[in-house]
């Protein structure tokens, strides 16, 4: 018996890796297969093999970050990014992507311009949802002990907002979100992520 | 925190209650980790730097509350705030079953997850706490279907099935694991018309033994906690379905704790892989001394709290 499966086999056009060392990976995977994408699981450099889009999932980062070093995929990771197919971080894996982490520093990987502040909101305590405002018109967002965006350099885009913050950024073939976008059935944020593999395969 | 649970069980119209979705939320985000016992800040920051995903602050861990007996009550203030300043992971803590003051308390200093816990002495015998009037979210444990849709209805948003804490014997989270998820299994195959039997006979709300039968999955997520030692222990409760798992006296009453830490954590998150499974037991110290189920009596089983 299985607590949840590793991959999905539908033939589809494109398939996402999902970074699954801790975190919110199902419903990640749930939000690929809505989308008509093909998700596996990844835990190791190999992993990384024929996949066209990347997910670092919600979770701990001080968690995942650690899991990342042991395995060697901080590495692997740099390299898949370079390789110019996208990523998309969310909370967590947004400070992974982040060029420097305030607060309890982890080790990130630099794809955005971005100062990532951990835990900037408080604790769970103060978790919430709201409306973001930007090029996504009502687009909600769930906080979960979420961290903040600072600082965006000159090549990053600022796709949505939250009390001026940015929430939702873009450089290159980089995509975060401080919020949850897997939480919510809003299927935007990962159509923008495999938009971004359509056309780079094309 | 706008949004009510919904599920109108009390604690409705309380303007500082979290939304349910967002208690759901961080216990999401916990899947695939390692929660660890600690009863000091020094012990916090072994359990965070060997990867542990959130510390549970406590006064004893459970080997010790067994050990010396008397009332086990919610841990001294000064400490679960000299962890929150220490860590950046979550903190969660224990309140007795039932002790809503408890809970209050936790609630005004932040915790991040409260766990209404049967380690610690019952204060009330025939109700638990209204966890929805709450902003932090509560964590409950379960030994069987029906005890874990009880806890939902009243609000919990994660479950742990129980085991036997402090005892270093995987066999009652086994045991719990077995019945949580054969449970569900077998609701699966009963005919619509069936299900309010069963519902009666799980001594559950109707409406969450519904939702199971048809999703095969409970509504929030299931983790294991009591008597995990080893990195095997832990792969096996994820391998028996758990989503996470909650390790009490394993870590801290082991000869090397910061290596036996980071041993569970890789178990927990490579379960499933063989050759990762040997790298994590090696060079292990000594695990924490076990005790045979046989030799505590029905009074002494923690698992027995709670209803």
């Amino acid at each position: 018996m299985v607590a949840a499966g590793r991959q999905s086999r539908p033939a589809a056009e494109l398939r996402v890796g999902i970074v699954s060392v801790q975190g919110a990976v199902q419903p990640h995977a749930a939000a690929i297969t809505r989308a008509g994408a093909a998700w596996t699981r990844v835990r190791h450099p190999e992993d990384l093999d024929e996949l066209d889009a990347l997910i670092l999932p919600g979770g701990e980062s001080t968690t995942i970050s650690k899991g990342l070093e042991r395995v060697g995929l901080y590495e692997a990771l740099e390299a898949f990014a370079q390789s110019g197919r996208p990523v998309l971080g969310t909370c967590a894996g947004a400070i992974l992507m982040a060029r420097e982490v305030e607060g309890f520093p982890v080790r990130s990987l630099g794809l955005i311009d971005v100062t990532a502040v951990r835990n900037a909101y408080g604790t769970q305590v103060d978790s919430f949802a709201t409306v973001a405002q930007g090029e996504l018109e009502g687009l909600r967002a769930i906080f979960i002990r979420a961290p903040r965006l600072k600082r965006p350099g000159p090549d990053v885009e600022v796709l949505a907002r939250v009390d001026g913050w940015p929430v939702f950024v873009r450089q290159q073939n980089a995509l975060a979100t401080t919020f949850h976008p897997e939480l919510t059935p809003d299927g935007r944020v990962h159509a923008a992520l495999l938009e971004l593999a359509r056309k780079r395969k094309r | 925190m706008s949004e009510q649970a919904g599920n109108g069980n009390g604690g409705a119209g309380d303007a500082t209650a979290q939304s349910f979705e967002l208690k759901v939320g961080l216990a999401e985000m916990l899947k695939g980790g390692v929660i660890m016992d600690v009863v000091n800040p020094d012990q916090a920051k072994i359990a965070e730097d060997s990867g542990a995903c959130a510390v549970m602050a406590l006064e004893r861990v459970p080997s010790d509350i067994r050990r010396d007996g008397g009332v086990a009550r919610m841990c001294q203030v000064e400490i679960i705030e000299s962890i929150q300043r220490t860590v950046s992971i979550p903190v969660m803590a224990k309140v007795r079953i039932g002790h809503y003051l408890e809970a209050q308390i936790l609630d005004a200093l932040g915790v991040d997850f409260i766990d209404e816990s049967e380690v610690l002495t019952p204060a009330d015998e025939e109700h638990h706490v209204d966890k929805f009037g709450f902003r932090s979210p509560f964590v409950c444990g379960a030994r069987d279907l029906g005890e874990a849709l009880r806890r939902i209805s009243e609000g919990a948003a994660m479950i742990r099935t129980k085991g036997e804490a402090g005892s270093g014997n995987i066999v009652e989270a086994v045991r719990h694991l077995r019945t949580v998820f054969g449970q569900m299994r077998s609701l699966q195959a009963l005919l619509p018309e069936e299900v309010p039997a069963r519902a009666k006979e799980l001594r559950a709300p109707l409406d969450l033994v519904q939702r199971v039968a048809e999703t095969g999955c409970l509504p929030v997520p299931n983790f294991a906690a009591g008597g995990i030692a080893t990195p095997a222990d832990a792969a096996l409760c994820r391998s028996l379905g758990a989503e996470a798992v909650f390790v009490g006296s394993g870590i801290f009453k082991s000869g090397d704790p910061a290596v036996l830490a980071r041993a569970i954590v890789r178990a927990t998150t490579h379960w499933d892989e063989p050759e990762e499974l040997v790298a994590a037991c090696r060079g292990l110290g000594k695990p924490m001394e076990g005790i045979e189920m046989e030799t505590l009596s029905e009074s002494q089983r923690l698992a027995n709290r709670g209803w």
